[in-house]
């Protein structure tokens, strides 16, 4: 089992009065709110927090990239793995990861990552990601090409890492004159890539099409097994056999010494949980091209407020039940990720342990009692349960890098 | 009715890709250039035209009920799978009336064989950046504001659409706005390039604008005037974007007398 800690990197430090008054904190909400003194003191704390994960015996630390929004302070995830590259010096950096669609020159982004990997010794976990709606705008990037866009750059990305240069790249989005970069990844052939997502089909199947671990973003129970049902008949499809070292879980996780606290402290998770990007504007989430054509009604029901959000969430109460929120003090959350964990079976866990306006002495709390006493009980779950990590299991990276393919024999006609 | 146009309709492949064809009326050939928002199968200037003209009334590849070309990147390329359409039709010579995002087709079009339209009116169109002002960004709106945003009266909005749109007429603008993005999303529902192509036209040329444009500014015929010192620039007052369907009979009475005058 490979455990990570995640924050969203909040920007608490805004008033929340003038986003509940504009009616959405994405995009166009003004950036005339954000106060970069703030801003300063909460990256610092941030790295705190991934210090202490790190001495705490986390395996991982998780990073993610928004754009135009409070809910995440990271504009580049890049720059905290670089920063984590230098700074720590056991846990992995998972970035989950790079919207590879707002690139225009995915080159690039393969040399930062080849740098990352470089300084870090080989630590680099390199999640893609198409990027939300919202970010499609916010970079200018045309939604309506994002998937393309994504699969292109991935593939350059792909090669640029593994193919000798110089070579020339023509693709329909990506021209690429010269690709010879004199920065590639110390790992061989080259760092993994986990894709993380929620509940995409099309995105779940890629993945598994690719031999990449999927990484299920705080989705329930039920859509969770889904999801790994359509991952693993697909990798049957392409010829190996999926388990735990194929299935990550983010879960939101917050302990504190007591359960009344912790409970209290979990609200915060609430803070920015509205349409997927906090208090979202339904058109900027989902501009047109950007959902799979079979969403589109849904969609734009939704955006006239004629139904509900395809992404709606259940209230707190209701979250806290069916433990799509975990909060109690550390005999509580233990006994209620191994429910999960049996009910889920993921080998990679990644635990969202802080939200919102919770204060730095909460959160690194929170951070302490995970290690000290959670990461031992869960390890021992991932024993018993037999959940083995990708690095555990010594899988490929790729499908494209394997050498034990037993594609599905196409049934008789 | 006298306000219904008895279409004929045919689905012809052009450039890969079936184009859904409405013909009707009796005259010298008009190709009606639909908006970025697509078309209402009937309107009462659609009407009106069919008195005066042979109206064909294709949808742009990608919108309303034409198959999506995959391939198509550019305005560019819809003026000339147009410019392939009329030829195929042997109408190489009609008159083009191009109805903003049409409008820009249009100028395309007239721009790649400038003395081939009869005549080229253009009514608020888009393709050429605004000198004061921005062109109205609709990935930042709703389809229903942005579609509302297109009239200067909102009853004149409620006569085509309804006051509250059905769900199938937002599937169908998304999936105009999915095209739009494929077609004009960087620059933004204009080229930089076509303004120095239309000092060529020798068609005559005509520039329609609602006096009360929220989606194109009105001021933004000025720079067509520069493009095209030729053109004719009429303004209607009290209309917004939507010309055809906020003043049907005066826009089709100035169409009607700019062909026959000309």
């Amino acid at each position: 089992m490979h455990i990570m800690y995640f924050t969203e990197q909040p920007m608490s430090a805004y008033p929340a009065d003038k986003g509940l008054e504009f009616g959405a904190t994405a995009l166009m909400f003004p950036n005339t709110h954000f106060d970069p003194a703030e801003g300063s003191r909460l990256y610092n704390e941030f790295i705190e927090q991934y210090r202490l994960a790190e001495a705490v015996g986390f395996d991982g630390i998780m990073l993610n990239e928004h754009h135009n929004a409070p809910f995440c302070m990271q504009a580049k995830a890049n720059v905290f793995a670089s920063i984590l590259a230098a700074i720590t010096e056991r846990v992995k950096i998972v970035i989950l990861g790079n919207p590879l669609p707002l690139s225009e020159n995915p080159v690039r982004i393969a040399e930062e990552l080849a740098m990352i990997d470089m300084i870090s010794k080989g630590r680099l976990v390199s999640g893609f990601v198409r990027g939300g709606g919202q970010e499609q705008l916010a970079t200018g990037a045309n939604p309506a090409y994002n998937r393309e866009r994504f699969q292109e750059a991935h593939d350059l990305i792909v090669r640029t890492w593994t193919q000798p240069g110089p070579f020339r790249f023509e693709g329909n989005h990506y021209h690429q004159r010269v690709v010879n970069p004199w920065a590639l990844p110390l790992q061989k052939p080259h760092p993994r890539i986990w894709i993380p997502g929620v509940i995409s089909k099309e995105t779940v199947g890629w993945a598994a099409r690719h031999r990449y671990p999927y990484i299920a973003l705080n989705t329930t129970v039920e859509q969770t097994n889904a999801i790994w049902k359509l991952y693993d008949s697909t990798a049957e499809e392409v010829g190996f056999r999926s388990g735990p070292e194929y299935h990550g879980y983010l879960k939101q996780v917050h302990v504190a010494e007591t359960d009344e606290k912790a409970i209290e402290n979990a609200r915060q998770f609430t803070w920015m949980q509205g349409e997927f990007t906090g208090l979202a504007h339904p058109v900027w989430s989902t501009p047109s091209g950007y959902s799979s054509p079979e969403q589109r009604r849904g969609f734009v029901e939704f955006s006239t407020g004629r139904g509900t959000s395809p992404r709606r969430r259940p209230t707190f109460e209701e979250q806290i039940r069916n433990n799509m929120i975990i909060a109690g003090r550390p005999e509580t959350v233990i006994a209620k990720l191994r429910e999960v964990m049996e009910q889920t079976r993921p080998g990679i866990m990644s635990l969202w342990a802080n939200d919102g306006f919770m204060t730095q002495q909460d959160s690194l709390t929170c951070i302490r009692l995970l290690g000290q006493e959670v990461l031992p009980a869960l390890r021992e779950t991932a024993k018993a349960l037999d959940l083995k990590s990708p690095f555990e299991a010594e899988t490929p990276v790729s499908l494209q890098f394997s050498t034990d393919l037993q594609p599905r024999a196409v049934a008789a006609e | 009715m006298e306000n219904q146009v008895a279409w004929q309709e045919s689905l012809l492949p052009i450039a890969g890709v079936q184009l859904r064809l409405r013909r009707a009326g009796k005259g010298p050939p008009l190709l009606v250039l639909h908006r970025d928002t697509g078309t209402p199968d009937q309107l009462p200037a659609y009407a009106l035209l069919a008195r005066h003209f042979d109206v064909l009334l294709p949808e742009h590849p990608g919108y309303g009920q034409s198959e999506r070309p995959g391939w198509m990147r550019s305005v560019r390329d819809l003026a000339v799978t147009y410019r392939w359409l009329l030829g195929a039709l042997g109408l190489s010579r009609a008159a083009l009336l191009g109805l903003g995002y049409g409008g820009w087709v249009a100028a395309e079009m007239a721009s790649m064989a400038p003395g081939d339209p009869a005549q080229a009116m253009l009514v608020g169109p888009m393709g050429i950046k605004p000198p004061q002002g921005e062109i109205l960004d609709q990935a930042l709106l709703s389809h229903i504001d942005y579609a509302r945003a297109g009239f200067h009266d909102p009853k004149a909005f409620e006569a085509v659409y309804g006051a509250e749109p059905s769900t199938d007429q937002l599937v169908e603008w998304d999936i105009c706005r999915e095209m739009n993005f494929r077609l004009a999303w960087k620059p933004y529902m204009h080229s930089l390039t076509l303004p120095h192509l239309l000092g060529g036209l020798r068609s005559p040329t005509l520039v329609a604008w609602g006096a009360e444009d929220r989606v194109v500014p009105a001021g933004t015929a000025e720079a067509w005037r520069q493009a095209m010192p030729q053109a004719a620039v009429e303004i209607l007052d009290g209309c917004g974007h939507c010309a055809e369907m906020e003043k049907p009979a005066e826009l089709v009475r100035l169409v009607a007398t700019f062909a026959r005058v000309a």
